[in-house]
This record gives structure tokens, sequence and C-alpha cells, in this order.
């Protein structure tokens, strides 16, 4: 089976990019191939990277503030650019917020306090084949 | 390893503490005089008294006794007007400063209204978009009054012209304000990452903010050369250190080749250390660094005068060591970082809010925060003499090994070519990402203890506690926004035009830019306008891949 493609990204302008970075050698130690865009991607930038490298999960990290609308914009630029892929967030998420990301449509949200065990469990049960074809 | 209980009282397991510090420097179950290197005499040496060189044992004669350390709750959100009233809260409630922070948008040279911005406006600090911005945000404080701390780093001379706009309405002149603009560029390549040009003209924007200050703003310190944010990504103490003086080096080289003296601004350069949990080891990297930097300054850059090798820093506590899980833990977490950072002989402290693992600070949680250096510094006794630790056989020690190891830091930077080189190649930035994963590993498997998470975890089914977190007016993008563009339309575009195409002159001939950018903030020019122009000339950074 070849290992499963995990497409990370920074979107909007926070540069906090610890976590995410320690989530990508996480996925990578477990198997995964990681593709990581970088800080401050436009969303649109991520939907078209997720249709090239057919990714079989987006995960961002978000610790502005900003988490609720970044995953609107890009969820509707994955959906524009025909990414079926789960998006998952992670990042400074309050309680309050975790299910409103759930309800636009997130498939995960592990916030600060997430062991890497958990983040790296979860992103690749995402990414499993009997989720993808769901 | 030597095998040792665990927290439980049972059989060595997998939660004892480390007998390594978090930078992994041995510690041996007792220290003696052995242990202090050169015995008395030579100890005395490396020490000085407070106020006397090497600074060691701290800045200042009298320390704490002759002046409290400045409580400098670090603060901002939404629009001025709600910060005002933050600021004027905390001073309210006995802060005896202000720290500024700025939301993304203005850290990154955006106006509220850019497509970048919308999403980050107000969010993670305040919103200025022009100098009447900055009026606003410091409406009934007094200016030569109050110290400001300005946390931002790309668009520090834009931000700074903001700022000698609104005290000139205040009828304030520059050589009455106090504060320190953190304008520390390397270390956002480094760690932070608010970014916006390349290294090379970043840094010469810093260095003209450090030149015009010199002479213009006598008691105000134009650079707070920082280790925090490398620390917070994830290097340990000594690495933290390293860097912070390299980093130093390399601006010192910058401002010296200019011509400017050493001895002119340095007695200006402010340092910013973060002061993490483990006790001793911290105390002991604040000796050091002041030590150190002395000898760097004396013996690198020839310093005439001794308050031009004295260094004096402001201390953040660590976001990174609190935790989601049991938030209440964290005041206790906070709290000792506070006493590192005054055992360690801080000029300006700002303590965490124990939510921030959540949200920016609720107005009890910063409230906290400032009750925790007040009770720190009036009820405990600890300020009352200066540099209570030296002479401890273990602070000592560690004192000796934190400098040296934090040398050893720095040569292999020099060996790289220097800090700016390390930096473009990102051989600094890897050591901080491959520490932070070994770091995140170490909690996950349960080799470093964290309370309320890999141990005494309450089993994971206590519900969290309901904390009254703060949460953003929604409006706030939309309000700043019209209210910018109001003020754009009301100013002389013509004006405004020329003093941008001013600076633009000045930013490509070579000149320093601060005049011709408090030229263009006078005129009414938006953050964004004067960013832009530096963006034009200069370009704009995208960092290499991390591996």
């Amino acid at each position: 089976m070849s290992p499963a493609r995990i497409l990370l990204a920074k979107p909007g302008l926070d540069g906090h990019d610890r976590g995410l970075k320690v989530v990508a050698m996480a996925l990578r130690d477990a198997g995964a191939e990681v593709i990581y865009l970088g800080l401050r991607v436009p969303v649109a930038d991520i939907a078209a990277a997720a249709a090239a490298e057919d990714a079989a999960v987006v995960g961002i990290s978000v610790l502005s503030g900003a988490h609720l609308p970044i995953a609107e914009q890009l969820l509707a630029a994955m959906h524009a650019a025909g990414v079926e892929a789960p998006l998952v967030v992670g990042g400074t998420i309050p309680p309050r917020d975790a299910g409103a990301l759930r309800r636009l449509g997130v498939a995960g949200v592990f916030a600060v306090g997430t062991s890497l065990p958990d983040v790296v469990t979860g992103v690749l049960a995402l990414a499993s084949p009997e989720v993808a074809a769901r | 390893m030597t095998a040792r209980p665990g927290p439980g009282g049972g059989a060595a397991g997998p939660l004892a503490p480390p007998v390594t510090t978090d930078s992994g420097i041995p510690v041996a179950p007792v220290y003696t005089a052995q242990d202090v290197a050169g015995g008395p005499e030579a100890l005395a040496a490396r020490l000085g008294q407070p106020g006397e060189p090497p600074f060691t044992r701290g800045p200042y004669e009298t320390m704490y006794r002759g002046q409290l350390w400045t409580m400098r709750q670090f603060a901002g959100y939404g629009s001025p007007e709600e910060t005002n009233a933050r600021f004027h809260f905390l001073l309210g409630r006995g802060q005896t400063a202000l720290s500024v922070a700025f939301d993304l948008p203005t850290q990154l040279g955006y106006d509220s209204e850019h497509e970048m911005a919308r999403a980050e406006v107000g969010r993670v600090g305040v919103a200025i978009d022009t100098a009447d911005d900055m009026v606003d945000l410091f409406a009934g404080l007094p200016l030569d009054k109050v110290s400001v701390n300005f946390t931002i780093n790309a668009t520090a001379p834009v931000i700074l012209a903001t700022y000698l706009v609104a005290a000139e309405r205040q009828g304030v002149r520059p050589d009455q304000l106090t504060g320190t603009l953190q304008n520390d560029i390397l270390k956002e390549f480094l760690a932070r990452k608010a970014y916006v040009f390349p290294p090379g003209p970043s840094m010469r924007l810093a260095a003209d903010v450090v030149e015009f200050a010199t002479g213009t703003l006598p008691r105000f310190n134009p650079i707070s050369i920082t280790g925090y944010h490398a620390r917070e990504a994830g290097c340990d103490a000594v690495t933290e250190l390293g860097l912070t003086m390299a980093s130093a080096i390399a601006y010192c080289e910058e401002l010296t080749g200019r011509g400017l003296a050493f001895d002119s601004f340095a007695p200006r350069l402010s340092f910013h250390f973060a002061t993490t949990l483990d006790l001793f080891e911290e105390v002991a990297k604040l000796r050091a660094a002041r030590r150190l930097w002395h000898r760097i300054a004396t013996e690198r850059f020839a310093a005439a005068t001794p308050a031009a090798a004295r260094l004096r820093f402001f201390s953040g506590n660590s976001g990174t060591t609190l935790t989601a899980q049991q938030p209440l833990n964290n005041v206790i977490r906070s709290t000792v970082q506070c006493l590192g950072a005054v055992l360690g002989g801080a000029q300006s402290i700002h303590v965490m809010g124990y939510d921030e693992a959540f949200e920016i600070p609720s107005e009890e949680a910063v409230t906290l925060s400032l009750r925790t250096q007040q009770i720190i510094a009036l009820e405990t006794g600890v300020t009352r003499t200066a540099d209570p630790l030296a002479g401890s056989f273990f602070v000592e020690h560690l004192t000796d090994e934190m400098e040296a190891r934090a040398t050893d830091v720095l040569l292999r930077i020099e060996d790289s070519g220097g800090a700016i080189h390390a930096i473009e190649q990102g051989l600094p930035q890897r050591w901080i990402t491959e520490s932070a994963y070994q770091a995140e590993l170490a909690v996950a498997e349960g080799r470093r203890p964290k309370v309320g998470v890999n141990i005494y975890a309450d089993g994971g089914d206590e519900p969290a506690p309901d904390l009254a977190l703060f949460q953003l007016d929604p409006g706030i993008a939309d309000r700043q926004i019209a209210r910018s563009r109001q003020r754009v339309s009301a100013r002389d575009g013509a004006a405004c035009a020329d003093a941008l195409s001013r600076l633009r002159g000045h930013a490509d001939g070579g000149q320093n830019v601060m005049p011709a950018l408090i030229e263009c903030a006078r005129a009414g020019a938006t953050v964004g306008e004067m960013s832009g122009v530096f963006r034009q000339a200069f370009g704009e950074f995208r960092e290499p891949s991390p591996w």
C-alpha cells in the first residue's frame, strides 16, 4: 500500500508553525508522505495543491483566532477545485468553536492540548481508504 | 541516567522528574565549593557587584530596592479604542507601563481592508492603519509619562513613525519618550515568522531605526534583541542564549559598519528572554546572559563605558509551558516563571494568562497575571536584596555551564558565517524544529512529566472548567475599515502622494528612511501604503523549505 499523502499548510498571516511542523514530522515518522506548503499560503493555493497532489487529507493550523473564516474560505476553495479530501484544523481553537468548525464541514479538529499520537492517529484514520471511499 | 522513584512514590517510573535540566545539563545530587570553578576569588571576579562589570549580579547597584521591575502585560485587540480601554483597565489595576500587541495585518504591513487582512483584523492585537489610530490608541495616556513597549518588527520603522506623530499631537517631544521598540527582524526569520522583506533590506531598516533613535530618542530602546521566540518555537535555554548573542553581534556589526560608535548606541540596546519552568536553569541563563554580553561588548566591540556593556532585559513568561488541560494549573506555572525572572534580575516582566491555550486573555486572566507580579513584588520579600542566589554552589556552577554552552552555540553560528548567513541557510531554524519535535515526543512518551497532561490527568473524564473566555466583537473589521477609508478620503491626497514618493526615493537611495516615514505618517499615509513602498523597493521574502 502506498503511504498516505497528507497536505499541510499555514493559511492566513499567522506564523506560529511549531505545532504544524511537529505534526508533519510525526506523520512522516508514522509512514505518511507529507507535503508542507509553508506559511501564509492563500486558500486557493492550498486547494490547488490538494488537487494537484491528490492529497488524502488536507491539514491547516491557525493560532491567530481566524480559524472560522479561514476554514470556511478554504472549504469553498476546495469544493471549487473539486477536492474531496477531508480538511482537518489544528491550533488555538476555543471549545466553543470546535462544533462550529465541524458544522462548516471540517472533518477533524485538533485544538491545543491534543496529544501528538492522537493527532497522528486521527489524521491517518481520515486518510485510510475506507474513509476516503465514503 | 540514575534510576529514581516516580512521582507516585513507586519504583523508577517513566514519569520521574529528569536529572538533567531542560537544556540537558546534568545535575548532581548535591553541589559543594569544589563545583565552583577557580575558588572564591575567581568567582568574585566573574560576579562583580550589582551594577558593576561584568554585571552578572544585575545591571543596577540597588536592583529592586531602588526600583521594582516594570510590570508590562502585553495587550491589544480590536480597534484602537478597545485596546485603549484595556490599557486604562490595566493601569487602573496597578500596571506600571504598557506593551502593545498589534494585529497580524499591522505587523505585516497590510491595511485592514487588504484581502489578506480581513479575517485577521484586531484578532491577536490592535489594528493600526494610520497615525490617527495611534492617537486614539493613546488617548488619555500622556506619552511623556507612560513607557510603551511595541512588539513590532518588519514594520517597526512605520509604527515608530506613527507613534512619533501621535506624541507630537500630544505636544510630547521625542526626547521625552520612554519605552522599547522590538525591531528585531532576525528572530522573525528564525522563529516568529512575521517577516516581510528579505534579510538584507530588513537589517538595513532595523539599523535605520537604531541610528535615527541614537540622539533623537535618548530615553527609548530602539531594539530589543530577542531569544524568546526561538525558545517558544522549540529550542532550549542554551541555544536561546547563544542565538540571542549571535543576533546582537549582527546588529552591532551592521551599526558599527555604518560608522556609528559602539558606545553611542549600545547603552540603549535592550534584550528579551523567555523565562520557563526550569527555575535554576533560567536564573543561571539570565545571569550568564549579562556576563556573556559584557564579554562580547568589551572584547569584540571595545566598549569604553560600562553602560555600553550592561545588558538589560524584558522577561516574557513562556506560553508553550502552559496547557489546555486543567488550565488553572497555569497560574502556578506562571508564578514560578515570574519568580525566575525576578531572581534573574529582569527589568520588565510579562506574565501569561492561564487561558491562553484557548484565546487571548480575558480581563479576569490578565488581572490575575498582574496580581501575580504584584504579590511576588510586595509580599514575598524576594526584592529585598540584589541577586539573592549569588554564591549558591549550584547556581554558580550552572551559570558557568550556561555561559560556556551558549558560547559554543555562538561559535557554531560564527563558524557558519554569522547570524544572518546561518539564518539564510536555515541552520538554526532546523535546530529549533528538531528540538521542538524531541520536546513533544518526550511529553508524548512520558519522559518529561507534564501535570494534567501525561500524569495526574484525571482520567480524561473531567469536564473542562467553564472559563469565561475572551470573545472578539465580530463587527470590528468592518468598523475599522470604514473609519480608515473616511480618514484616507479626508487627507490631502497630493501631499500624501508626495511624501510617499520621497520615501521611495530614500528607500532606493539608501538614506535613513525614518525622516521620510515620519513625513508620510504626518500626511496621513496608511501602514499599508508606507509598507507598500518598501515592498516595491525591496521585494518580499519567502522562507526556504524547513527540511
